[in-house]
Parts: structure tokens; sequence; C-alpha cells
């Protein structure tokens, strides 16, 4: 399995409250990987919120097709970011690990939301194919706002090998992963979190139905539809695809994932709507054991779970911050004075929901619509 | 000179040329004569002969010869009552004494076609090998990284929608107060979308089967709704339904069947005005796996009473249905025009759909309905389906084998992203070997939303003797010796309704057991795995690629 571990705050925090979060639950984890996802910015990206921000790994020779590649777009480099490396053992070092802030070609400045979000993707995915073959250019996001951070290794040693102790990297929201690699092969690109255009997810589990899914999600003729290296990317799809192209409420993203009986759905005010959603969207009916940790673009957090709730989750906090964890030792950890019997432990119809400012934690139940 | 066949009997067949050799045992056998009275081809008959024997009475042996007259069983070599193998004869004997036996080395096919007439029979292909769907195995089993689920205690929902579903992007929607709600101010054709079994029942007619059968099977089928909350539903097949039938609130069960000779619909339409309930859908027949570019054929001894009524024809005769529907000249036009006339009768809230062989030109069918926003499925019948009656040339050698068929189908509807659009139903041959759920279930992975059964159900639920080494498959002549498919009193008393009904029921359960033993260790309960290809796989290489799945050896 998995280790997930989630915070919110209306407070910047370091990263590292997250890995030592992870470090609490490696039971559940091998330390084969770690994602980072970093939203609602501090420190130095502060007051660069409005540009988005590159991130991956690359080879030498990689940035110099990245830059040639972004130049020729007439992307311009605001500031880039980089990890100070320290060397350790067992983690093997690529050349640059980056998060490079961009302002857009000026033929775009004045373009409205939607024409910067397409083109950030179509940019995101020419470098990812530019660099797929010889793996000289690995592009996790180009969003603003959003700073990925994955490689191969221990969460914690990871933490060291970035520096992330050092650093005054800060966000408000923060994703983390500790992986265990399974039945695919360690590729970067399929380490959680995963993100498409301001929505973010970490799941921990396996997905039983992805083919099905992946074909349907492949055939929505939306170009960030590709990828899937990992089963679990499709997650973060159907929540983008639901929300963002279908403009649903979020809720409806938990009708998609695990459909409501007939005889439940009767009982819904909204009852002709969940059955029509059921139908049209079978395909993208999860199966298997999976707990998906998401966040949406403005700063919405979420947790759901598979119908059967085959997969540990928990949520607790205190009002200004949550942590969404896999095990309750990760909270511990990250926010050792709650009230421990409030934290919830999200059920099978349940989406446990903490808006932006981490104010409370509501939990809307899908038997009530 | 005069030729001496009379007596040499030279052009008569020889009981080696028989497909199936009666072994009789005179020792057992205590001359009752019921094997003789029951035999459905009187194929066997008492016969008297004149015996000699050596006896020796007496001390000393003073052997001498004595002659005297016995009674037997004797198979027929007129090729008009060849023996079919059923093996009622054996059913009924209660001595064990006699029983068929499949003669492997038999002439049959040169010899029945007597008086021009080309061989004709009921049932299914004579291939007795595996079908591909026997060949496919599921491979992707949850273990240690994901937990399998209990077949017995977890929830499942093997269900399937039939009818044409909306994407999304196409909903007639709204946002009031933060909710999504349904825009009815929009105008939207939202298509009806019936919730069934993803088995179901497929198209027999009442004439081909007999009353007795076709009741047994509405009657289980009732039972499995209404009692067991299964909503197994079942095709009328050409040639109507009994008007208390229509006019009852189980109509909501059946589908109603329109083939190309529109036997039935007269009473159909004239009681549609009674009807308390819509029927589950309507299926226009386009085609049939097991004769595909046949037409239909209910035979003159079939047409009794009780189907002349339904069927609204003359007793006695024989009735044909075209190849084709004569008003069909296009597929953009004419069965567009038929899907729509078919929905509107109905006020379009009941699903239509088209039923074709198993083609190399489905995925052109397939191309039009898409676009045609009334068609509510497609259903496809592979070359091992089963029929009343057909030529055996068309049986045994034309169609298409339904697996690459579906597949392809399902592939060309992923590409342009409609495979939850326009539900595909898969028929011929599953179950052909006994396993019914691993083959509905290989299906289902490969991307049929439903799938349809005939003879497996006849075979279970009915006891019949038909199987692919032509045993029995006298369905046209209306002999059938179980009782299934024949419209004679004396046969189809034999077969009791209540029976039927009750083995439908115990099939559905067992099969409902062991799709969730199948799903349960793949880790699938929420939804039917629709296009799952990564859970089936093959230790044929060609049928792997084909079907663009895993090959395992």
């Amino acid at each position: 399995m998995c280790r997930l571990a989630a915070i919110t705050s209306n407070e910047y925090f370091s990263p590292m409250e997250n890995i030592i979060a992870l470090e609490t639950m490696k039971e559940g984890h091998d330390g084969s990987g770690m994602g980072l996802i970093l939203k609602t910015l501090g420190g130095e990206f502060e007051e660069l919120r409005d540009y988005p921000i590159l991130s991956g790994i690359c080879s030498k020779n990689g940035l110099h097709t990245l830059d040639e590649y972004l130049n020729k777009l007439g992307f311009k480099l605001k500031y880039a970011w980089t990890p100070r490396v320290k060397p350790v053992r067992g983690i093997a070092h690529r050349d640059y690990y980056f998060a490079r802030v961009y302002d857009y070609p000026d033929v775009f400045k004045d373009r409205s939301v939607k024409e910067k979000e397409d083109l950030l993707l179509q940019t995101r995915l020419s470098l990812r194919k530019l660099g797929e073959n010889d793996e000289s250019i690995i592009v996790f996001s180009f969003y603003p706002d959003i700073l990925t951070l994955k490689e191969v290794g221990d969460p914690l040693e990871l933490s060291e090998f970035f520096g992330l102790d050092r650093s005054p990297l800060k966000a408000k929201i923060i994703l983390a992963q500790g992986r265990q690699n399974t039945n695919y092969a360690i590729n970067m690109y399929a380490c959680h979190p995963f993100f498409i255009q301001g929505y973010g997810s970490m799941t921990n589990g396996e997905n039983t139905a992805f083919v099905p899914i992946r074909e349907f999600l492949m055939s929505r003729g939306f170009p960030g539809y590709i990828g899937y290296n990992s089963d679990s990317e499709v997650f973060c799809h159907i929540l983008h695809y639901t929300c963002k192209e279908l403009g649903y409420p979020l809720t409806y993203y938990k009708d998609v994932l695990t459909p409501l009986k007939q005889s439940e759905i009767d009982k819904r005010t909204d009852s002709d709507v969940a059955r029509m959603l059921k139908i049209s969207l079978r395909p993208l009916c999860i199966d298997g054991p999976n707990c998906v940790i998401a966040f949406t673009p403005d700063g919405t957090c979420i947790m759901v779970q598979d119908a059967k709730k085959l997969r540990p989750g928990v949520v607790g906090g205190v009002s200004g911050k949550y942590a969404f964890m896999s095990e309750e030792c990760g909270i511990d950890s990250v926010i050792p004075k709650r009230d421990k019997t409030r934290d919830i432990f999200p059920m099978k119809y349940d989406m446990v929901i903490v808006r932006p400012g981490a104010k409370e934690v509501t939990v809307w139940n899908q038997l009530h619509g | 000179m005069e030729p001496a066949a009379r007596l040499d009997h030279n052009h008569e067949l020889a009981i080696k040329d028989l497909p199936y050799i009666v072994i009789w045992r005179d020792d057992r056998c205590k001359r009752c004569g019921r094997c003789t009275a029951v035999c459905p081809m009187l194929s066997i008959e008492p016969t008297v002969v004149v015996k000699r024997a050596v006896q020796s009475e007496g001390l000393t042996p003073e052997p001498k010869t004595v002659r005297y007259t016995s009674t037997i069983v004797k198979q027929t070599t007129n090729i008009d009552r060849y023996c079919i193998g059923c093996g009622t004869c054996s059913l009924v004997c209660p001595n064990e004494a006699i029983e068929p036996e499949y003669n492997p080395q038999h002439k049959f096919n040169f010899h029945k076609n007597k008086g021009g007439h080309p061989y004709r029979r009921g049932g299914r292909r004579n291939d007795p090998n595996p079908s591909t769907l026997d060949r496919l195995r599921f491979t992707r089993i949850s273990m240690l990284t994901d937990p399998a689920l209990d077949a017995g205690r977890h929830e499942f929902r093997i269900r399937t929608y039939l009818g044409r579903i909306l994407p999304a992007e196409e909903l007639p929607l709204k946002m009031v107060d933060g909710k999504l709600s349904l825009d009815k101010t929009s105008g939207k054709f939202i298509p009806p979308v019936r919730e069934i079994y993803p088995i179901m029942i497929g198209s027999m007619s009442i004439g081909a089967l007999s009353p007795t059968m076709w009741e047994g099977l509405a009657m289980g089928i009732t039972y499995l709704n209404e009692v067991e909350g299964m909503p197994v539903v079942m095709c009328s097949g050409e040639g109507g339904m009994p008007h208390r039938l229509l006019k009852s609130r189980f109509i909501k069960y059946f589908i109603p069947q329109i083939a190309s000779g529109y036997f039935g619909w007269d009473e159909i339409v004239r009681t549609v005005p009674l009807m308390v309930e819509d029927p589950c859908a309507i299926e226009i027949k386009y085609g049939q796996g097991a004769k595909p570019g046949d037409g239909g054929l209910l035979m003159a001894h079939k047409v009794l009473k009780l189907i002349s009524e339904i069927r609204g024809v003359p007793m006695g005769v024989d009735l044909p249905s075209p190849p084709t529907h004569q008003t069909q000249y296009s597929i953009e036009e004419s069965v567009a025009k038929m899907i729509q006339s078919m929905s509107m009768a109905w006020g379009f809230r009941v699903p239509v759909y088209p039923k074709i062989s198993g083609t190399r030109t489905a995925k052109a069918v397939l191309n039009n309905l898409v676009r045609n926003q009334y068609a509510a499925a497609l259903s496809i019948d592979g070359e091992d389906g089963g029929t009343g009656a057909a030529y055996a040339v068309s049986m045994d050698t034309m169609g298409h084998p339904i697996a690459s068929n579906i597949r392809e189908c399902y592939l060309d509807l992923v590409k342009y992203g409609q495979q939850n659009n326009l539900p595909l139903i898969a028929s011929g041959g599953i179950g052909k070997k006994g396993n019914l759920a691993a083959n509905a279930a290989a299906l289902f992975m490969l991307g049929a939303s439903a799938v349809s059964i005939g003879k497996y159900i006849m075979q279970a639920a009915a006891w019949c003797f038909g199987d692919e080494m032509n045993r029995c498959n006298v369905c046209n002549l209306g002999k059938c010796p179980r009782g299934i498919t024949t419209q004679d009193p004396k046969l189809y008393r034999r077969l009791d309704p209540d029976k039927v009904a009750e083995r439908v029921v115990e099939v559905f359960k067992s099969l409902d057991i062991e799709l969730k033993k199948i799903f349960a260790p793949m880790g699938r309960s929420m939804e039917l795995p629709i296009g799952m290809s990564d859970g089936i796989s093959t230790d044929d290489a060609a049928i792997a690629e084909r079907l663009n799945i895993n090959f395992v050896c």
C-alpha cells in the first residue's frame, strides 16, 4: 500500500510536516518513492502567484531543449527555483530538479483563463513528449501556484536529498505520498500526486476498473487525458472531467466514482440527476480498494473512499489546520493537540471536505445528496 | 439383365452409414414396447424374426436345429427415419436394454438430401470444438496489492443498461442552489434506459417453442423479477405473444420482437391501447447468427391452432420470414425509420434496438446506429447461435464468431468515445460447453454490455437432448422428444412448465453466484466489467492478438 499525508492550513507550513507524517506511517509503505504537490505557495513564490510554475526534472541536454522550446513559444523565465541537493546514498542524482516561474507569452497576456490554461497544458504535454524517449525532460505540472517534486527513494531520505529540512519552501496546502511500487515499473510519471489544470489527487489503492476508465477518458477528446502510467492517475482526471469539463459541483465527484444503488438514489432529492449521471458516466465508476485525497483549484481539499471502504483514511485537526492522512498516527505527528474524538474516518458514503482556509471540516453524505 | 439390387440391398444405406447406431440387448429387453412407442423418428420398430438354434435334450448330446420366432427391436436404415440419437428410448426403457451410440464414421451428410431437398434441421452448428470464449481465462486476480472481494458477503451490482445512453455532455442539466437538476425546459429528448440483468433470454418464438416451454420460461422470468429481485428479461422471438401477457403488468419483463415476416404484429398493434405497462424493449430482427442472411421459418406442421391465432395466419402452412425486411433498402433511411416508428408506437418510452447476425460488416451497421439517436442498442448474434429450423449448410458454414465481432465493434466505439452510448448485446454460443457465467463474463470484458442465451436455457431448464454431434436437433420437425420445440400436444404435455420455470430460476440464481465468483477475485463489484480487457487472457497467441488481450502460457 501507499501512505498519504495531506495538510491544509490557513498558515504557511513546511513540506517536512507531511514527510514526518509519512515517516510515522512507514509501516504502511515501502519507501520506494515520494511525490509532493504544494499549492498556495509561500516564501519566494508568494509574490509570483499569478505566474505559471513549471515543475519537473531534466538532464543537461533536456534543459537546453526545454529552454529553447519555451523561448520559442514566448515564455519568459521570471524565477528559477531548484532544491539544494545533498547527495544521499541510495538516491540516484538526476541532473536538474526545478520549479521555474514563467511569464506568459505576450500574445497570451490578455487572453482568458481558459486559453491560458490550455496553453499551459499543451506546453506541458509537448515538453513531456520531447523528453519521453530518453527521459531527458520530465514535467509534472505547469500551472500557477503549483509546485511538484517527485523522486524515487525513501521520503525522509528524499527530504534530506532535496534539502527540504533547510529550505524556506512553504505552502498552505501540501499533498505528499509515500509510494509503494507494486504492479507498475518505476516511472516518475506513475508517482502520485497527479495534477491537471488546478486539480490534484493522490490515492492509496488499486483501481481494478482502470482499463475501461482509461479508455473512456482517453476518448473524451481532451488532450490532457493521457499518460496513465499509474492506474490512480484517472482519479485526478475524473475529478477534472466532473468539475471542470462537465461543470458539476464537487460533491458529484463521489456520485461518479461510487454511484449509489437505485433504491438509494430514489431517496435523494436530485434522484433523476443521480440516476442519469450513474448511467451516462458508468465507465468512470471505480472499483477496488481506494482512498482518494484531492484538491480543487480554489483550494478545497477532500477525502473519499471506495464503495466498500477498503483502505484506511482519517481526517482530523483544529480550526485553521486539518490533516488528511492514511493513519491517525500521521495526524498525531502534525497536529498532536487536537480533540482526537472528533477525528473523522470517512466511510463509503462520505466525502470529507475542508474549504480553503481550513476553518472547519464538513462531511457530505452521499445518501442525503 | 435384371439388377441384383433387390437381392443384395445395394441401394440402401447400411446401419454404419447412419450417425447413431441403436444398441439393443436381446437378453435385457422384456418387449414392453415403450422404446418403439416413444421414438420421435420411428427409427426403431418391433419386428418378428425367425431364429435358428442348436439344441440338445437328453443324456447324451443329440444336437438338432430348431427354428423359432422372436420379437426384436430393429433400427431402420430409412434415412427419413434415421436415429437422431436423442436417447428417449433409453430414458423409458425399464431394463437399460437400449441406447443409441454415436457413429463417428457416418455418411449421413452424403445422403440426407432425398427428393432434392437439402438437409434442414434445428438446434445448433455441429462443431463440438470449444469456442474462442472457452479459450479465455480470467487472469487479473487481486493478490495482496488489493484484496480480493468476498463473493458471499460483499455487495455486488450485476446489472446493465438497455437503451441509448446520452453522453454526460448532452444531459439537460442546470444548476439550482448548488445542486444539479433536470432542465425540463430544454426540450432535449432523453431516451428510455432500462436497468436489467446482463444475461437475457434471447429471442425464441412461441411456435418455435412449445406452449409449455414458453410458459415455463415466462413464469421463470416473472418469478426472478417479482420474487428474487433479479431483472432478467426475455425476448419473444418473431410471432407475437399471448394477449393475456401483452395486457398484463408482466409485459415489462419481455421484449417483443418484430422480424421480416411481421407475424403476430397485427395482434400486438391492436393490443397496444390496452396495455397497462410498456414492454422492456422492442427488438427488430434483421439477422440470426445460426443462419445469417437467411429468413425465418416455421414449418407447417408446427402451425397449429394456438400459433395460427397468435400469428394471425391459417393453420398448417409454412411460415417463412424473408431474409430481409421488405421495406429495407438502406440502413440510413428505412432502418432508421423502422426504429423510429417502433419508438413512436410506444411514445418514445421503449428502447428499440436491432439484432443482426455476426458479420464482417457489423462495424458498418454500428457506425450508422451510433448516429441514430433512437437506436437503443445493437445485438449481434454469432455463428454458434441456435435456431428452430435452418438449412444445415447455413448453420454449419455461414456466420461469424461472436468474440472478435464484439471486440472490434467495442474498440470501434472506444475510438470514437461512444462505448457507453450504444450498448452491445452479444449472443451465439454463450455457454456452449456449459460455461455460461465464464463465457458471459468474458464477453463483458471484451466489450459487451449484455449477453443473450437460447440453447443454454433449453438444455439447462428443459433437458434438451441436442448437442454439437448432431444429437436430436430436430426442432424443425415438431417432433421434439422433450416437448420443447413442438406444437404436438402429445409431445409438449411431456414438459411441465412449472419444472421449467423452477429450473430457469435455479439457473439464474446459480449464474449470479458464479459471476460473483469471477468478479470477486478480480476486485470488481460495483459495475459490470465492460471492456475490462486486462482481466482476460488466452493461451492462443493469435486469439490474443486479434482480441487485443494478454497472451499467457
